[in-house]
Protein backbone atom coordinates (compact mmCIF):
# COMPACT_ATOMS: atom_id res chain seq x y z
CA UNK A 1 0.00 0.00 0.00
CA UNK A 2 2.84 2.38 1.21
CA UNK A 3 4.96 1.24 -1.38
CA UNK A 4 2.38 2.21 -4.31
CA UNK A 5 1.94 5.30 -3.11
CA UNK A 6 5.38 6.25 -2.56
CA UNK A 7 5.16 5.16 -6.38
CA UNK A 8 2.66 7.32 -7.83
CA UNK A 9 4.33 10.68 -5.84
CA UNK A 10 7.61 9.52 -7.84
CA UNK A 11 6.12 9.22 -10.78
CA UNK A 12 3.54 12.36 -10.60
CA UNK A 13 6.76 14.43 -9.36
CA UNK A 14 9.20 13.45 -11.72
CA UNK A 15 8.56 16.57 -14.09
CA UNK A 16 9.15 18.72 -11.42
CA UNK A 17 12.65 18.80 -10.41
CA UNK A 18 15.01 17.10 -7.65
CA UNK A 19 13.63 19.51 -5.05
CA UNK A 20 9.90 18.76 -5.73
CA UNK A 21 10.39 15.64 -5.27
CA UNK A 22 11.80 15.69 -2.01
CA UNK A 23 9.46 17.95 -0.88
CA UNK A 24 6.21 16.14 -1.94
CA UNK A 25 8.30 12.61 -1.08
CA UNK A 26 8.47 13.92 2.12
CA UNK A 27 4.92 15.50 2.90
CA UNK A 28 3.33 12.29 1.63
CA UNK A 29 5.60 10.12 3.91
CA UNK A 30 4.95 12.16 6.83
CA UNK A 31 0.92 12.27 5.96
CA UNK A 32 1.07 8.56 5.16
CA UNK A 33 2.88 8.07 8.99
CA UNK A 34 0.28 10.40 10.66
CA UNK A 35 -3.14 8.57 9.15
CA UNK A 36 -1.97 4.89 10.00
CA UNK A 37 -0.74 6.56 13.54
CA UNK A 38 -4.53 7.88 14.21
CA UNK A 39 -6.10 4.97 13.16
CA UNK A 40 -4.46 2.37 15.08
CA UNK A 41 -4.77 4.49 17.96
CA UNK A 42 -8.35 3.22 19.59
CA UNK A 43 -11.11 6.02 19.69
CA UNK A 44 -10.65 5.36 23.80
CA UNK A 45 -6.94 5.62 23.17
CA UNK A 46 -8.06 9.65 21.48
CA UNK A 47 -11.31 10.95 23.62
CA UNK A 48 -12.61 10.61 26.35
CA UNK A 49 -15.99 10.47 27.24
CA UNK A 50 -16.86 12.27 31.07
CA UNK A 51 -20.41 12.11 32.19
CA UNK A 52 -21.36 15.57 32.80
CA UNK A 53 -25.16 14.91 34.05
CA UNK A 54 -26.76 12.42 35.79
CA UNK A 55 -29.85 11.51 37.60
CA UNK A 56 -31.99 12.37 34.44
CA UNK A 57 -35.48 10.65 33.58
CA UNK A 58 -35.83 10.34 29.92
CA UNK A 59 -33.58 12.80 28.57
CA UNK A 60 -34.31 13.64 25.48
CA UNK A 61 -32.00 17.15 24.81
CA UNK A 62 -29.48 19.30 26.30
CA UNK A 63 -27.91 22.72 25.79
CA UNK A 64 -24.77 24.17 26.83
CA UNK A 65 -24.99 27.72 28.27
CA UNK A 66 -22.55 29.95 28.00
CA UNK A 67 -21.83 29.93 31.66
CA UNK A 68 -21.59 26.36 31.17
CA UNK A 69 -24.48 25.32 32.85
CA UNK A 70 -26.69 22.55 31.06
CA UNK A 71 -30.49 22.62 30.27
CA UNK A 72 -31.67 18.91 29.32
CA UNK A 73 -35.07 18.21 28.45
CA UNK A 74 -36.65 15.45 30.23
CA UNK A 75 -39.20 13.37 27.91
CA UNK A 76 -41.82 12.66 31.13
CA UNK A 77 -42.41 17.17 30.68
CA UNK A 78 -39.61 18.36 32.79
CA UNK A 79 -37.10 20.66 31.74
CA UNK A 80 -33.65 20.38 34.22
CA UNK A 81 -30.51 22.43 34.86
CA UNK A 82 -27.21 20.88 35.66
CA UNK A 83 -24.53 23.34 36.87
CA UNK A 84 -20.62 21.65 37.93
CA UNK A 85 -21.96 18.55 36.62
CA UNK A 86 -24.81 18.46 39.69
CA UNK A 87 -28.15 18.27 38.78
CA UNK A 88 -30.11 21.06 40.45
CA UNK A 89 -33.55 19.35 42.08
CA UNK A 90 -34.96 22.02 41.37
CA UNK A 91 -36.95 21.85 38.16
CA UNK A 92 -38.18 25.01 35.61
CA UNK A 93 -41.40 26.33 35.97
CA UNK A 94 -43.42 27.54 33.33
CA UNK A 95 -43.57 24.81 30.46
CA UNK A 96 -46.88 24.37 29.11
CA UNK A 97 -49.32 21.65 29.23
CA UNK A 98 -47.53 18.15 27.69
CA UNK A 99 -48.34 14.97 27.03
CA UNK A 100 -45.98 12.24 28.04
CA UNK A 101 -47.75 9.15 26.35
CA UNK A 102 -46.20 7.18 23.47
CA UNK A 103 -42.82 9.20 22.04
CA UNK A 104 -44.40 12.16 22.77
CA UNK A 105 -43.44 14.75 25.62
CA UNK A 106 -41.01 17.37 26.21
CA UNK A 107 -38.41 16.98 23.05
CA UNK A 108 -36.09 19.32 21.84
CA UNK A 109 -34.49 22.65 23.38
CA UNK A 110 -32.30 24.95 21.08
CA UNK A 111 -30.66 28.11 21.81
CA UNK A 112 -31.13 30.88 19.32
CA UNK A 113 -27.41 31.54 17.37
CA UNK A 114 -27.42 35.15 19.92
CA UNK A 115 -28.65 33.92 22.72
CA UNK A 116 -25.86 35.54 24.65
CA UNK A 117 -27.51 38.81 23.69
CA UNK A 118 -31.21 37.87 23.22
CA UNK A 119 -31.79 34.91 25.64
CA UNK A 120 -34.60 33.48 24.02
CA UNK A 121 -34.48 29.21 24.59
CA UNK A 122 -36.72 27.28 22.16
CA UNK A 123 -38.43 23.81 22.94
CA UNK A 124 -40.60 21.37 21.04
CA UNK A 125 -42.89 19.44 22.82
CA UNK A 126 -46.11 17.08 22.38
CA UNK A 127 -49.16 19.53 22.58
CA UNK A 128 -52.25 18.47 23.47
CA UNK A 129 -55.56 19.22 21.66
CA UNK A 130 -56.79 22.87 22.64
CA UNK A 131 -60.22 23.44 22.21
CA UNK A 132 -60.75 24.75 18.30
CA UNK A 133 -58.24 22.89 17.64
CA UNK A 134 -58.77 20.69 14.27
CA UNK A 135 -58.10 17.09 14.56
CA UNK A 136 -58.72 13.89 17.28
CA UNK A 137 -60.71 14.82 20.25
CA UNK A 138 -57.27 13.45 23.19
CA UNK A 139 -55.17 13.81 20.35
CA UNK A 140 -51.45 15.96 20.37
CA UNK A 141 -49.10 16.73 17.65
CA UNK A 142 -45.58 18.65 17.85
CA UNK A 143 -45.57 22.09 19.12
CA UNK A 144 -42.66 25.13 19.71
CA UNK A 145 -42.37 27.69 21.67
CA UNK A 146 -39.88 30.25 22.49
CA UNK A 147 -39.13 31.22 25.81
CA UNK A 148 -36.39 33.60 28.37
CA UNK A 149 -34.72 31.72 31.51
CA UNK A 150 -35.02 34.13 35.06
CA UNK A 151 -33.88 31.90 37.44
CA UNK A 152 -35.79 28.54 37.96
CA UNK A 153 -38.48 29.89 35.12
CA UNK A 154 -39.24 30.32 31.84
CA UNK A 155 -40.47 33.82 31.04
CA UNK A 156 -41.65 35.39 28.23
CA UNK A 157 -42.98 32.66 26.60
CA UNK A 158 -44.12 32.86 23.38
CA UNK A 159 -46.10 29.95 21.61
CA UNK A 160 -44.64 30.03 18.02
CA UNK A 161 -45.95 27.24 16.01
CA UNK A 162 -48.17 24.10 16.68
CA UNK A 163 -48.31 21.34 14.06
CA UNK A 164 -52.05 20.57 13.19
CA UNK A 165 -54.26 18.18 12.88
CA UNK A 166 -54.01 16.94 16.60
CA UNK A 167 -53.76 12.86 16.28
CA UNK A 168 -54.16 10.61 18.74
CA UNK A 169 -51.44 7.98 18.33
CA UNK A 170 -48.01 7.22 19.94
CA UNK A 171 -45.47 7.64 17.11
CA UNK A 172 -43.66 9.87 15.06
CA UNK A 173 -43.44 13.07 16.58
CA UNK A 174 -40.32 14.56 15.01
CA UNK A 175 -39.72 17.30 16.70
CA UNK A 176 -35.96 18.82 15.96
CA UNK A 177 -35.25 22.30 16.70
CA UNK A 178 -32.25 24.03 13.92
CA UNK A 179 -31.48 27.47 13.26
CA UNK A 180 -29.80 28.72 9.94
CA UNK A 181 -27.86 31.87 11.24
CA UNK A 182 -29.86 33.76 9.17
CA UNK A 183 -32.61 34.23 11.49
CA UNK A 184 -34.76 31.45 10.24
CA UNK A 185 -35.34 28.52 12.45
CA UNK A 186 -36.21 24.96 11.30
CA UNK A 187 -38.83 22.41 13.40
CA UNK A 188 -38.97 18.63 11.77
CA UNK A 189 -42.00 16.72 12.07
CA UNK A 190 -43.27 13.28 12.22
CA UNK A 191 -46.03 11.75 10.18
CA UNK A 192 -47.93 10.67 13.49
CA UNK A 193 -47.95 6.97 12.15
CA UNK A 194 -50.57 8.02 9.53
CA UNK A 195 -48.04 8.19 6.53
CA UNK A 196 -50.30 9.06 4.00
CA UNK A 197 -50.26 12.62 5.43
CA UNK A 198 -46.33 12.80 4.37
CA UNK A 199 -47.81 13.76 1.01
CA UNK A 200 -50.55 16.07 1.68
CA UNK A 201 -49.43 19.80 1.93
CA UNK A 202 -52.55 20.48 3.65
CA UNK A 203 -51.69 18.62 6.69
CA UNK A 204 -48.28 19.25 8.91
CA UNK A 205 -47.63 15.47 9.33
CA UNK A 206 -44.13 14.55 8.03
CA UNK A 207 -42.94 18.06 7.12
CA UNK A 208 -39.94 20.05 7.89
CA UNK A 209 -41.30 23.68 8.75
CA UNK A 210 -39.44 27.02 8.31
CA UNK A 211 -40.34 29.84 10.33
CA UNK A 212 -38.78 33.39 10.90
CA UNK A 213 -37.29 33.09 15.06
CA UNK A 214 -40.36 34.75 15.84
CA UNK A 215 -42.68 32.50 14.27
CA UNK A 216 -43.70 34.34 11.63
CA UNK A 217 -44.13 32.58 8.34
CA UNK A 218 -41.48 33.79 5.70
CA UNK A 219 -42.89 35.07 2.47
CA UNK A 220 -40.55 33.26 0.44
CA UNK A 221 -41.61 30.02 1.84
CA UNK A 222 -41.71 27.69 -1.19
CA UNK A 223 -46.19 27.04 -0.28
CA UNK A 224 -47.46 30.23 0.68
CA UNK A 225 -49.17 30.29 -2.51
CA UNK A 226 -50.18 26.72 -2.81
CA UNK A 227 -53.97 26.23 -2.00
CA UNK A 228 -54.56 24.62 1.03
CA UNK A 229 -51.07 24.04 1.64
CA UNK A 230 -49.62 25.36 5.15
CA UNK A 231 -47.27 28.12 4.65
CA UNK A 232 -44.75 27.10 7.06
CA UNK A 233 -43.74 23.89 5.22
CA UNK A 234 -40.49 23.87 3.69
CA UNK A 235 -39.80 20.13 2.91
CA UNK A 236 -42.41 17.40 2.90
CA UNK A 237 -42.86 13.45 2.31
CA UNK A 238 -40.95 12.66 5.16
CA UNK A 239 -41.22 9.94 7.78
CA UNK A 240 -39.71 10.77 11.34
CA UNK A 241 -36.86 12.94 11.19
CA UNK A 242 -34.97 13.12 14.31
CA UNK A 243 -31.58 14.53 13.11
CA UNK A 244 -31.08 18.06 11.82
CA UNK A 245 -28.09 20.17 11.72
CA UNK A 246 -27.05 23.03 9.58
CA UNK A 247 -24.02 24.09 8.10
CA UNK A 248 -23.29 27.27 8.28
CA UNK A 249 -19.90 27.01 5.82
CA UNK A 250 -21.70 25.23 3.10
CA UNK A 251 -25.46 26.42 3.79
CA UNK A 252 -26.47 22.74 3.44
CA UNK A 253 -29.09 21.67 6.30
CA UNK A 254 -28.39 17.55 6.93
CA UNK A 255 -31.51 15.83 8.18
CA UNK A 256 -31.93 11.79 9.00
CA UNK A 257 -35.15 10.10 9.75
CA UNK A 258 -36.45 7.37 10.91
CA UNK A 259 -37.56 4.90 8.14
CA UNK A 260 -39.33 1.86 7.82
CA UNK A 261 -37.10 -1.51 8.47
CA UNK A 262 -34.12 -1.13 6.53
CA UNK A 263 -35.33 2.89 4.95
CA UNK A 264 -33.44 5.27 7.39
CA UNK A 265 -32.31 7.93 5.63
CA UNK A 266 -29.43 10.74 5.62
CA UNK A 267 -30.87 14.02 3.36
CA UNK A 268 -29.69 17.09 2.41
CA UNK A 269 -32.87 19.50 2.98
CA UNK A 270 -33.84 22.08 0.20
CA UNK A 271 -36.63 24.05 0.03
CA UNK A 272 -39.82 22.55 -1.70
CA UNK A 273 -38.63 19.50 -2.09
CA UNK A 274 -40.64 16.19 -1.42
CA UNK A 275 -38.43 13.25 -0.03
CA UNK A 276 -40.97 10.55 -0.94
CA UNK A 277 -42.55 8.88 2.11
CA UNK A 278 -44.54 6.55 1.47
CA UNK A 279 -44.17 6.96 -2.37
CA UNK A 280 -40.62 5.98 -1.84
CA UNK A 281 -38.93 4.06 0.40
CA UNK A 282 -35.51 1.49 0.70
CA UNK A 283 -37.32 0.17 3.40
CA UNK A 284 -40.42 -2.30 3.92
CA UNK A 285 -43.02 -2.17 6.77
CA UNK A 286 -41.81 -3.98 10.15
CA UNK A 287 -44.96 -6.34 9.21
CA UNK A 288 -42.65 -7.25 6.42
CA UNK A 289 -45.68 -6.18 4.18
CA UNK A 290 -44.36 -3.84 0.86
CA UNK A 291 -45.30 -0.55 1.54
CA UNK A 292 -43.67 0.91 -2.33
CA UNK A 293 -42.44 -1.10 -5.10
CA UNK A 294 -40.43 2.15 -6.04
CA UNK A 295 -37.10 3.77 -4.46
CA UNK A 296 -36.93 5.95 -7.51
CA UNK A 297 -39.79 8.46 -8.46
CA UNK A 298 -39.38 12.00 -10.42
CA UNK A 299 -39.70 14.80 -8.50
CA UNK A 300 -38.75 13.12 -5.67
CA UNK A 301 -35.48 13.47 -3.82
CA UNK A 302 -33.02 10.47 -2.99
CA UNK A 303 -31.26 10.10 -0.01
CA UNK A 304 -27.71 10.45 0.42
CA UNK A 305 -27.38 7.23 2.16
CA UNK A 306 -29.81 5.11 3.60
CA UNK A 307 -29.11 2.25 6.75
CA UNK A 308 -30.30 -1.44 6.42
CA UNK A 309 -30.77 -2.78 9.20
CA UNK A 310 -32.32 0.50 10.33
CA UNK A 311 -30.14 1.93 13.40
CA UNK A 312 -32.81 4.22 14.73
CA UNK A 313 -31.05 7.39 13.98
CA UNK A 314 -31.57 9.90 16.94
CA UNK A 315 -29.78 13.11 17.16
CA UNK A 316 -26.72 14.59 14.71
CA UNK A 317 -24.16 17.08 14.64
CA UNK A 318 -21.43 18.28 12.69
CA UNK A 319 -17.77 18.68 13.73
CA UNK A 320 -16.82 22.18 13.40
CA UNK A 321 -13.72 21.73 15.15
CA UNK A 322 -10.07 21.07 14.57
CA UNK A 323 -9.54 19.22 18.01
CA UNK A 324 -11.52 16.46 16.75
CA UNK A 325 -8.68 16.09 13.79
CA UNK A 326 -9.90 13.31 12.50
CA UNK A 327 -14.06 13.77 12.40
CA UNK A 328 -13.47 17.72 11.55
CA UNK A 329 -16.18 18.67 8.92
CA UNK A 330 -17.62 15.19 9.20
CA UNK A 331 -21.12 14.19 10.63
CA UNK A 332 -21.58 12.06 13.96
CA UNK A 333 -24.72 10.35 14.04
CA UNK A 334 -26.49 8.87 17.20
CA UNK A 335 -28.18 5.29 17.30
CA UNK A 336 -31.37 5.05 19.77
CA UNK A 337 -31.79 0.98 18.84
CA UNK A 338 -27.50 -0.03 18.90
CA UNK A 339 -26.78 2.21 21.44
CA UNK A 340 -23.48 3.77 19.41
CA UNK A 341 -22.49 6.90 17.53
CA UNK A 342 -22.11 6.31 13.69
CA UNK A 343 -18.98 8.82 12.29
CA UNK A 344 -20.40 9.56 8.50
CA UNK A 345 -16.81 11.06 6.62
CA UNK A 346 -18.04 13.62 3.93
CA UNK A 347 -16.55 14.41 0.84
CA UNK A 348 -18.26 17.52 -0.16
CA UNK A 349 -21.93 16.61 0.05
CA UNK A 350 -21.44 12.33 -0.45
CA UNK A 351 -20.71 10.15 2.54
CA UNK A 352 -17.65 8.07 1.76
CA UNK A 353 -17.58 5.91 5.00
CA UNK A 354 -19.91 5.09 8.40
CA UNK A 355 -17.67 3.87 11.08
CA UNK A 356 -19.14 2.87 14.17
CA UNK A 357 -17.94 4.53 17.48
CA UNK A 358 -18.15 4.44 20.95
CA UNK A 359 -20.06 1.18 21.21
CA UNK A 360 -22.43 0.41 24.01
CA UNK A 361 -22.49 4.20 24.78
CA UNK A 362 -26.01 3.82 25.66
CA UNK A 363 -29.40 4.66 23.99
CA UNK A 364 -28.92 7.58 22.49
CA UNK A 365 -31.42 10.42 21.98
CA UNK A 366 -29.04 13.73 21.10
CA UNK A 367 -25.82 14.36 19.74
CA UNK A 368 -24.27 18.06 19.87
CA UNK A 369 -21.43 20.27 19.75
CA UNK A 370 -21.69 23.15 22.66
CA UNK A 371 -19.74 26.55 22.40
CA UNK A 372 -16.32 24.66 24.04
CA UNK A 373 -16.49 22.52 21.04
CA UNK A 374 -16.52 19.22 22.67
CA UNK A 375 -19.37 17.01 21.80
CA UNK A 376 -22.70 16.54 24.08
CA UNK A 377 -24.27 12.81 23.89
CA UNK A 378 -27.66 12.48 25.57
CA UNK A 379 -28.23 8.91 26.90
CA UNK A 380 -31.80 8.00 27.41
CA UNK A 381 -31.38 4.74 29.38
CA UNK A 382 -28.84 5.55 32.32
CA UNK A 383 -30.23 9.40 32.38
CA UNK A 384 -26.72 10.56 31.34
CA UNK A 385 -25.78 13.41 29.62
CA UNK A 386 -21.87 12.51 28.55
CA UNK A 387 -19.02 14.61 26.99
CA UNK A 388 -16.52 13.58 24.46
CA UNK A 389 -13.66 15.70 24.03
CA UNK A 390 -9.99 15.13 22.66
CA UNK A 391 -7.31 13.80 25.33
CA UNK A 392 -3.78 16.09 25.16
CA UNK B 1 -84.66 -33.72 38.40
CA UNK B 2 -83.93 -31.18 40.56
CA UNK B 3 -79.99 -32.07 39.83
CA UNK B 4 -80.35 -32.59 36.21
CA UNK B 5 -81.88 -29.30 35.55
CA UNK B 6 -79.28 -27.66 37.64
CA UNK B 7 -76.82 -28.99 35.41
CA UNK B 8 -78.16 -28.21 32.49
CA UNK B 9 -78.36 -24.78 33.94
CA UNK B 10 -74.72 -25.55 34.62
CA UNK B 11 -73.35 -26.04 31.21
CA UNK B 12 -75.75 -23.86 30.05
CA UNK B 13 -74.47 -20.68 31.57
CA UNK B 14 -71.08 -22.33 31.58
CA UNK B 15 -71.33 -22.78 27.44
CA UNK B 16 -72.06 -19.15 27.57
CA UNK B 17 -69.55 -17.73 29.49
CA UNK B 18 -67.03 -19.81 27.27
CA UNK B 19 -68.40 -18.46 24.45
CA UNK B 20 -68.80 -14.95 25.63
CA UNK B 21 -65.08 -15.18 26.53
CA UNK B 22 -63.82 -16.41 23.65
CA UNK B 23 -65.68 -13.80 21.44
CA UNK B 24 -63.85 -11.07 23.76
CA UNK B 25 -61.08 -12.93 23.13
CA UNK B 26 -60.91 -12.09 19.77
CA UNK B 27 -61.77 -8.90 19.68
CA UNK B 28 -58.86 -8.10 22.28
CA UNK B 29 -56.90 -9.58 20.14
CA UNK B 30 -58.01 -7.54 17.22
CA UNK B 31 -57.37 -4.57 18.78
CA UNK B 32 -54.09 -5.77 20.09
CA UNK B 33 -52.89 -6.34 17.08
CA UNK B 34 -53.53 -2.60 16.47
CA UNK B 35 -51.90 -1.44 19.44
CA UNK B 36 -48.32 -4.03 18.72
CA UNK B 37 -48.28 -2.41 15.05
CA UNK B 38 -48.26 1.38 16.56
CA UNK B 39 -46.02 0.70 19.39
CA UNK B 40 -44.07 -2.42 19.35
CA UNK B 41 -42.91 -3.76 15.71
CA UNK B 42 -40.21 -1.13 15.10
CA UNK B 43 -38.22 -3.25 17.88
CA UNK B 44 -39.99 -6.28 18.53
CA UNK B 45 -40.72 -6.82 14.34
CA UNK B 46 -43.38 -7.94 12.59
CA UNK B 47 -43.78 -11.45 13.64
CA UNK B 48 -41.76 -11.28 16.94
CA UNK B 49 -38.71 -12.15 16.39
CA UNK B 50 -36.93 -9.07 17.89
CA UNK B 51 -33.37 -8.36 17.26
CA UNK B 52 -31.58 -11.51 19.19
CA UNK B 53 -29.07 -9.28 21.24
CA UNK B 54 -30.57 -6.09 21.09
CA UNK B 55 -34.62 -6.37 21.42
CA UNK B 56 -35.98 -9.64 22.96
CA UNK B 57 -38.16 -11.69 20.89
CA UNK B 58 -42.19 -11.92 22.08
CA UNK B 59 -42.68 -14.71 19.47
CA UNK B 60 -42.05 -18.26 21.25
CA UNK B 61 -40.88 -16.35 24.22
CA UNK B 62 -40.35 -18.29 27.50
CA UNK B 63 -40.11 -14.72 29.55
CA UNK B 64 -43.67 -14.09 27.87
CA UNK B 65 -45.03 -17.46 29.28
CA UNK B 66 -43.13 -17.66 32.87
CA UNK B 67 -42.78 -14.00 33.72
CA UNK B 68 -45.84 -12.79 32.70
CA UNK B 69 -46.38 -10.27 35.29
CA UNK B 70 -42.98 -8.97 34.44
CA UNK B 71 -43.85 -8.67 31.26
CA UNK B 72 -46.78 -6.99 31.98
CA UNK B 73 -45.11 -4.42 34.46
CA UNK B 74 -42.34 -4.03 31.44
CA UNK B 75 -45.45 -2.86 29.15
CA UNK B 76 -46.75 -0.82 31.98
CA UNK B 77 -43.84 1.14 33.58
CA UNK B 78 -40.82 0.24 31.09
CA UNK B 79 -38.30 -2.10 31.28
CA UNK B 80 -34.28 -1.43 31.98
CA UNK B 81 -31.78 -3.63 32.88
CA UNK B 82 -30.34 -7.03 32.17
CA UNK B 83 -33.06 -10.13 31.30
CA UNK B 84 -33.03 -13.48 29.89
CA UNK B 85 -34.80 -14.77 26.62
CA UNK B 86 -34.52 -18.00 25.44
CA UNK B 87 -31.51 -18.34 27.18
CA UNK B 88 -29.79 -14.87 25.43
CA UNK B 89 -28.72 -11.95 27.62
CA UNK B 90 -30.41 -8.67 27.22
CA UNK B 91 -29.18 -5.17 28.43
CA UNK B 92 -31.55 -2.66 26.69
CA UNK B 93 -34.40 -0.48 28.03
CA UNK B 94 -38.26 -0.10 26.75
CA UNK B 95 -39.42 3.26 27.66
CA UNK B 96 -43.10 2.96 28.47
CA UNK B 97 -45.23 3.17 25.76
CA UNK B 98 -47.96 4.80 27.97
CA UNK B 99 -50.54 1.96 27.25
CA UNK B 100 -53.63 2.44 29.22
CA UNK B 101 -54.86 -1.24 31.36
CA UNK B 102 -56.73 -1.83 28.35
CA UNK B 103 -54.65 -1.72 25.61
CA UNK B 104 -52.11 -3.57 27.66
CA UNK B 105 -54.18 -6.78 27.82
CA UNK B 106 -54.90 -6.39 24.23
CA UNK B 107 -51.51 -6.53 23.04
CA UNK B 108 -50.97 -9.27 25.47
CA UNK B 109 -53.74 -11.08 24.16
CA UNK B 110 -52.52 -10.38 20.53
CA UNK B 111 -49.08 -11.66 21.11
CA UNK B 112 -49.86 -14.52 23.09
CA UNK B 113 -52.24 -15.77 20.53
CA UNK B 114 -50.19 -15.11 17.46
CA UNK B 115 -47.17 -16.12 15.68
CA UNK B 116 -47.90 -20.21 16.40
CA UNK B 117 -47.53 -19.40 20.13
CA UNK B 118 -49.33 -22.49 21.74
CA UNK B 119 -49.51 -21.14 25.03
CA UNK B 120 -52.62 -22.03 25.64
CA UNK B 121 -53.11 -19.13 27.93
CA UNK B 122 -56.18 -17.91 29.73
CA UNK B 123 -57.14 -14.48 28.28
CA UNK B 124 -55.52 -11.55 30.24
CA UNK B 125 -58.50 -8.57 31.24
CA UNK B 126 -57.57 -5.03 32.07
CA UNK B 127 -58.44 -6.03 35.30
CA UNK B 128 -55.26 -7.84 35.86
CA UNK B 129 -53.45 -5.08 34.33
CA UNK B 130 -54.57 -3.00 37.05
CA UNK B 131 -53.60 -4.99 39.95
CA UNK B 132 -49.44 -4.96 38.46
CA UNK B 133 -47.81 -1.86 40.67
CA UNK B 134 -44.41 -0.26 39.72
CA UNK B 135 -41.53 -2.09 41.87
Amino acid sequence: MKMNSNTNVWRRSLGQGLAAITVSLGLASFQNIDTAAASEKSIEERYQVDTVATGLTMPWASALLPNGDLLVTERVGKLRLVKNGVLDPQEITGLPEILYKGQGGLLDINLHPDYAKNGWIYLSYSSPKKAGEPGDDAGANTALLRAKLKGHALVEVQHLFKALPNVKSNPHYGGRIVFDGKGYVFLSLGERGQKEKAQDLSKDQGKIVRLHDNGKIPTDNPFVKTKNADPAIWTYGHRNPQGLIYNKKTGVLWEHEHGPQGGDELNIIEKGNNYGWPVITYGIDYDNSIISEDTVKAGMEQPITFWRPSIAPCGMTLVDNSKFEDWNGDLLVGSLKFWYLQHLTLEGNKVTKREVIFEKLGRVRDVRQGHDGNIYVVLENSGKVVRISPKN
Amino acid sequence: MKIILSLVIASLIGSNVFLKSSDELEKSIARGKMVYSENCISCHMGTGEGVTGTFPPLAQSDYLIEQQEESIRAIKYGLIGKITVNGVPYDNMMPSPGLDDEEIADVMNYILNTWDYKSDQPMITAQQVKLVKEE
